[in-house]
């Protein structure tokens, strides 16, 4: 599903990604761990399309398109979801405008023809009800003064509605207590475990791999993978820590 | 059919119908009845005579046209406004062809034909069509009655019998000058007098139409009133005149729209808005102005220089002005209210949104006379391009009015770094118990934001438009909801270009 290879980006004039290479099929789902300031974000960002992101070298495709050659929107609508580590608060706009707008744009330029206001709603309610949030919740501004978790949650509604074919999650547990934590793991796997969807999961903690299990676990250190396990690497990363590793 | 639409100017009427063939932004090759280019008494009295206008009215004009002679345009706005030749337009134009013998029936398509080419929103139309008898996809029945204004005339009124039967009276202002002079007498002038300023003066001696509204004591109008103004002949000012009465205990809700084809040349605009409300009356006024703003080289454009003012004469009286200002390439206006009613309230909300070369200085007046009088303010500036917003706005209290409240909240957005975005406030407090509150903020629509919006799928313009109509919110939900989503698409293509 998805192919990266050799990538390397800056952000600015700072080289971050140095030479990145990792495929996701569809059906897995791939943890990526490292320390502060590793790239995990960036790589996000870089797969995402935001500007300030420059790519010098290396390829990306998706799907057996070139991801690269798209805008961010084209991107979402190719089916690449960004869960964002800070999300982002939009004043004045409720959650279902953006979501449905969102929605239907995504819809629209795949040429398919737009939700009525009450087919969105039912699905907005399931995915909402499926993660504890309640409606009053998804009237209110996107994000505006969310709690962290609630934003965190938000980003896995969004998701549900959304219904991506990949997923990039970054560090979509921390801020979640143990009953959001359990709550968030739960949605994931029930959006996105099926064959033909793939997640790539960035975060710093085992505790969310414990409710998402990850067929594949790599540690992202200088800009690029250092190393490739199954789910114990995750494990051995806790107990260890990753200087331990790097030595 | 149970209402009727009237058509005063068949020949103007079926003119207009054919105007509107064309797309606002085209202007047709149909035929106009001018007056002579320029500006003299002789053009007054053409302007009157025209109009086959009592000569109590035509003395009116000729003593405003006397006293514009020995004044001088104001400069004090943030505006920078090349010098107008005043001799070189058109005061008077209206719309003429061959009538055709059409029954009324026959024409009711035509109506909504036109109002869609006007730019009528969607939904009035809907609403329109459903009184004629057609199915309507179960909208509530909410309708509005139009009043059209071509040029310098005012081409159609619809639901006249069934605001009749209401007592409400609504009128071009042409007409209520000749069927009700006595209300008209009494009011006219009386809230902007006619030296007010330069502008005001300049409406009062070649207003051309515009629309009277009169709502009897303890009458709810059935329905919204608006009327819809488009200046078409090339080389026009267009003059409209308002005046709205609310007699005590009544209520209206009154929309103005107005669209104007693209020219090179820049055209003048110079209306007057009075409304009068009585005790216990309550007027709405909502604008959503959409005249050609100019190309994205600042060429052409309207110079929309209003004079818009309430009083809110009775105790417990209500002013409501909301307006969306996307269009003009210079707009100088300043909805305000004077509150002399005890326990009166005035209410301004607007956003204003300036792209490329327009400039926009905005705001109102609160004057608080009366004791315990109450006003809001709340002001969203958007500019974009090269343009330039400011914000004015005075409030003041009398001496003698205790207790007055005022709260002021100015925000302002800018997109890209060569537009500008100003807050002028003028606060005039003679009276110590008064709570006034001001609240201002600047901001940019953030990189975030932007990657946000477009991570879920929308593009760069969409995005924008989003986040806009999330800044504007406030004022937005104030307007009917027909306008409430015209004028969110309007915000949207008046910043379109803006982003990179
Ligand atoms: N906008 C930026 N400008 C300059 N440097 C940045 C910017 N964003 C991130 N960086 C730098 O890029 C590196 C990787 O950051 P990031 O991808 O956020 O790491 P992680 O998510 O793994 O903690 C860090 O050194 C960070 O300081
Ligand atoms: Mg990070």
């Amino acid at each position: 599903m998805l192919q990266i290879n050799n990538l390397h980006a800056n952000v600015g004039d700072k080289p971050i990604l140095k030479g990145l290479t990792l495929s996701l099929n569809a059906g897995e789902i791939h943890a990526i761990m490292g320390p502060n300031g590793a790239g995990k974000s960036t790589l996000g960002y870089v797969l995402s399309g935001r500007p300030g992101y420059e790519v010098t070298e290396g390829s990306v495709t998706f799907n057996g398109q070139d991801l690269l050659a798209l805008e961010p929107h084209e991107r979402a609508a190719a089916g690449l979801f960004l869960g964002f580590q800070y999300p982002v608060e939009i004043p004045g706009v409720s959650n279902v405008q953006f979501l449905r707008e969102a929605l239907n744009a995504q819809r629209k330029y795949r040429g398919e023809a737009p939700l009525t206001g009450g087919e969105f709603l039912k699905v907005a309610r399931e995915q909402a009800g499926a993660l504890g949030m309640d409606m009053d919740m998804l009237k209110r501004p996107v994000n505006v003064g969310f709690s962290g978790g609630e934003k965190k949650r938000n980003e896995m509604v969004q998701m549900g509605i959304i219904d991506p074919a990949l997923a990039i999650l970054d560090e979509t547990d921390s801020g979640l207590d143990i009953d959001a934590l359990r709550t968030v793991g739960d949605g994931i796997n029930r959006i996105m475990r099926k064959p033909d969807k793939a997640v790539l999961l960035i975060t710093h903690y085992q505790r969310l791999l414990d409710y998402v299990k990850p067929d594949f676990v790599h540690v992202l250190d200088g800009g690029r993978i250092t190393r490739t396990g199954g789910a114990e690497l995750a494990l051995e990363l806790e107990r260890d820590g990753y200087k331990e590793l790097a030595a | 059919m149970t209402d009727d639409i009237e058509i005063k100017d068949k020949a103007a009427w079926d003119a207009a119908e054919k105007v509107a063939d064309y797309e606002h932004g085209w202007s047709s090759d149909i035929e106009t009845d001018f007056a002579p280019k320029g500006l003299n008494e002789d053009t007054v009295r053409f302007i009157s005579a025209k109009k086959n206008e009592p000569e109590w009215m035509l003395e009116w004009r000729l003593k405003a046209f006397a006293m514009w002679k020995t004044m001088e345009a104001p400069d004090w706005a943030k505006l920078n406004v090349p010098p107008i030749d005043y001799q070189d337009a058109y005061y008077y134009a209206a719309p003429k062809a061959k009538p055709k013998l059409n029954s009324l029936d026959e024409v009711d398509p035509e109506i909504l034909r036109v109002y869609e080419k006007l730019g009528i929103p969607i939904a009035e139309q809907k609403l329109l069509a459903g009184v004629e008898g057609g199915e309507d996809g179960g909208l509530p029945q909410r309708r509005v009655a139009v009043d059209a204004v071509f040029d310098s005339v005012s081409v159609a009124t619809t639901f006249r019998a069934e605001l009749d039967r209401a007592g409400v009276i609504f009128r071009s202002i042409s007409e209520a000058i000749k069927e009700y002079p006595d209300l008209v007498r009494k009011y006219l002038g009386k809230i902007v007098p006619m030296h007010d300023n330069y502008f005001a003066t300049l409406n009062c001696a070649v207003f051309s139409d515009g629309t009277f509204v009169y709502i009897p004591e303890g009458v709810r109008c059935p329905m919204e009133l608006s009327t819809y103004f488009r200046i078409n002949a090339e080389n026009t000012g267009q003059f409209e005149r308002t005046l709205i009465v609310a007699d005590k205990g009544s209520y209206v809700s009154y929309l103005e729209g107005c669209t104007a084809p693209m020219r090179d040349e820049n055209q003048l605009h110079a209306a007057v808005v009075e409304l009068v409300a009585l005790d216990d009356a309550e007027i709405k006024y909502s604008t959503v102005q959409n005249w050609y703003p100019g190309d994205a080289e600042g060429k052409g454009g309207i110079y929309n220089f209003v004079t818009k003012r309430a009083l809110c004469q009775g105790r417990n009286s209500k002013v409501s002005w909301t307006q969306v200002e996307t269009g003009s390439a210079v707009t100088w206006k300043y909805p305000s209210c004077v509150l002399n009613g005890e326990n009166s309230v005035g209410e301004f909300y607007s956003v204003a949104v300036t792209n490329n070369h327009q400039q926009a200085d905005t705001g109102t007046k609160m004057i608080h006379n009366g004791k315990g009088s109450r006003s809001t303010i709340v002001s969203k500036g958007i500019s974009a391009g090269h343009s330039n917003n400011t914000y004015r706005g005075l409030v003041r209290v009398a001496p003698n009015a205790e207790g007055v409240r005022n709260f002021t909240q100015c925000d302002s957005l800018l997109l890209g770094s060569l537009s500008g975005a100003h807050t002028v406030p003028y606060i005039e407090v003679r009276n110590p118990s008064a709570q006034i509150e001001h609240e201002a903020t600047t901001s940019k629509i953030s990189d975030d934001q932007m990657f946000y919006a477009m991570a879920r799928g929308l593009n760069a313009e969409e995005a924008v438009t989003l986040i806009v109509n999330g800044f504007a919110k406030e004022v937005l939900q104030q307007l009917p909801m027909e306008f409430a989503v015209e004028a969110q698409k309007l915000l949207g293509i008046s910043l379109e270009g803006s982003v990179g």
